[in-house]
């Protein structure tokens, strides 16, 4: 019978085991996870030929070696998608930050959220770019950051709606890289929505045990007053 | 006690196979797996179907025996002399990890597959601080696990349960984290882990 004093250590070794996170950063991790994210995307685009040649029982398979050009525009525009959320969240924390509304702790914890998206920006730019796609071009916004109480909700209001997002879209993605990427940052998300929503005083899990995905027509509806048209 | 044609959740209610509808893919499975006879039979798509209904299956086996683990876990750590947001989330999470439990098994069930058997498992929690460092540990290798296992779903209705899923999995560990006072997400992009790095880490807590 295992030591149950080895447990946690055990855990930890794994969750640090370096072959695992190797073969993670190579797909799409870290810092200089941009760059290697859209190397391994790279076998996706040389396949795009101009004909499909997908039977039905091939497009059941969802994630065969092999994308048509369709799939493959399909999961640019969801790429596409995902790209000006992320830069909205971006531009929103630059912004709060810049405001100077939080101190301490709680300032660190929107900076470093801010660089995340500002990860996220990178990633989804290159991947778009790898794949033949062009990334669309950021968005001019206007977010309302004089008041802490207000920015905070708004700030757990745009994470909740981002993870909402990403989980929409996860099931129509065709490429497996691609989703894999998605749904690393579906968690991320999800992170920040609760945390934030701690800090307004919200349940961590508002919509229960399975979180709900929202469409892209309702997403985009919802963040329209922060664009400037 | 549970009738299994009881909604477990909406989310995995909506299950297709292929491009068939459930009903008619168990009728055909059922055909299929119950006539060895005829098992050659039947033609290509139906056994092409089948085949990645099995390996979803394996999938969501391998999530319920994650899921069982973290019920059982929170529902030991209830036991402890906890207080604050720890005794709030040991609560919380122990009733969302056993709805994910039901869910897969509903689900499993309606695909045709067995439910994987609870294990016992041994955690050695003995106070807030041994939990607290647990299940910090536990909810960072759930959402890996889920985040590596995600791709491999050839169903897309699983996929968008699974993804229903993780998404509380990071919400607890996000959690967790902020009474730790560890940085709830520390990096841009969660890890994934394969099942064999997922189950190498959650064997010791499994008595044999």
């Amino acid at each position: 019978m295992p030591d149950p004093r080895n447990q946690t250590s055990a855990l930890d070794v794994i969750a640090d085991d370096p072959t695992s996170r190797k073969k993670f950063l190579r797909m799409v991790g870290g810092s200089g996870g941009v760059a290697a994210m859209a190397v391994l995307l790279g076998a996706c685009g040389s396949d795009n030929n101009s004909s499909s040649t997908s039977t039905p029982a091939a497009a059941t398979t969802g994630t065969a070696a092999k994308s048509s050009a369709s799939d493959m525009k399909g999961d640019l525009d969801i790429l596409n998608y995902a790209l000006t959320l992320e830069f909205l969240e971006t531009d929103f924390y630059n912004k709060v930050i810049d405001a100077g509304l939080f101190k301490g702790a709680t300032a660190d914890l929107l900076k470093g959220f801010g660089e995340s998206e500002q990860a996220h920006v990178d990633a989804l730019k290159a991947t778009i770019t790898k794949l033949g796609g062009t990334p669309v071009t950021a968005p001019k916004t206007k977010f309302d950051v004089s008041d802490a109480t207000a920015v905070a909700k708004l700030a757990a209001t745009v994470e909740n709606l981002g993870a909402a997002a990403y989980l929409e879209q996860a099931p129509k993605i065709k490429n497996a890289e691609v989703l894999a990427a998605a749904l690393s940052i579906h968690s991320v998300e999800a992170r920040h929505a609760a945390t934030l929503n701690t800090l307004v005083k919200k349940s961590i899990t508002p919509d229960g045990a399975f979180g709900k995905p929202a469409k892209m027509a309702d997403v985009l509806a919802a963040v329209k007053p922060f664009i400037v048209a | 006690m549970r009738n299994k044609n009881t909604p477990v959740a909406p989310e995995l209610e909506q299950i297709h196979v292929g491009s068939m509808t459930r009903s008619s893919f168990l009728l055909k499975s059922a055909l299929t797996v119950g006539t060895v006879a005829g098992a050659g039979a039947v033609g290509p798509f139906v056994s092409s179907a089948l085949a990645q209904a099995n390996g979803d299956i394996d999938i969501l086996n391998f999530a319920l025996t994650l899921e069982y683990l973290e019920t059982r876990f929170y529902k030991t750590a209830m036991g402890l002399n906890l207080t604050g947001d720890a005794k709030k989330y040991a609560k919380d999470f122990a009733a969302d990890e056993q709805e994910h439990v039901n869910a897969l098994v509903g689900t499993i069930k309606k695909l045709g597959g067995t439910p994987a058997a609870k294990p016992t498992f041994q955690f050695g929690i003995t106070d807030q601080a041994s939990f607290l460092k647990l299940a910090q540990t536990l909810e960072d290798t759930g959402v890996s696990a889920y985040n590596g296992a995600g791709p491999l779903l050839k169903n897309k209705d699983l996929l968008a349960a699974a993804g229903s899923i993780v998404q509380i999995e990071a919400r607890h560990a996000a959690a967790i984290r902020l009474v730790n006072g560890a940085n709830p997400s520390p990096d841009a992009f969660d890890k994934s882990l394969d099942k064999n790095a997922v189950l190498k880490a959650v064997t010791p807590l499994i008595k044999m």
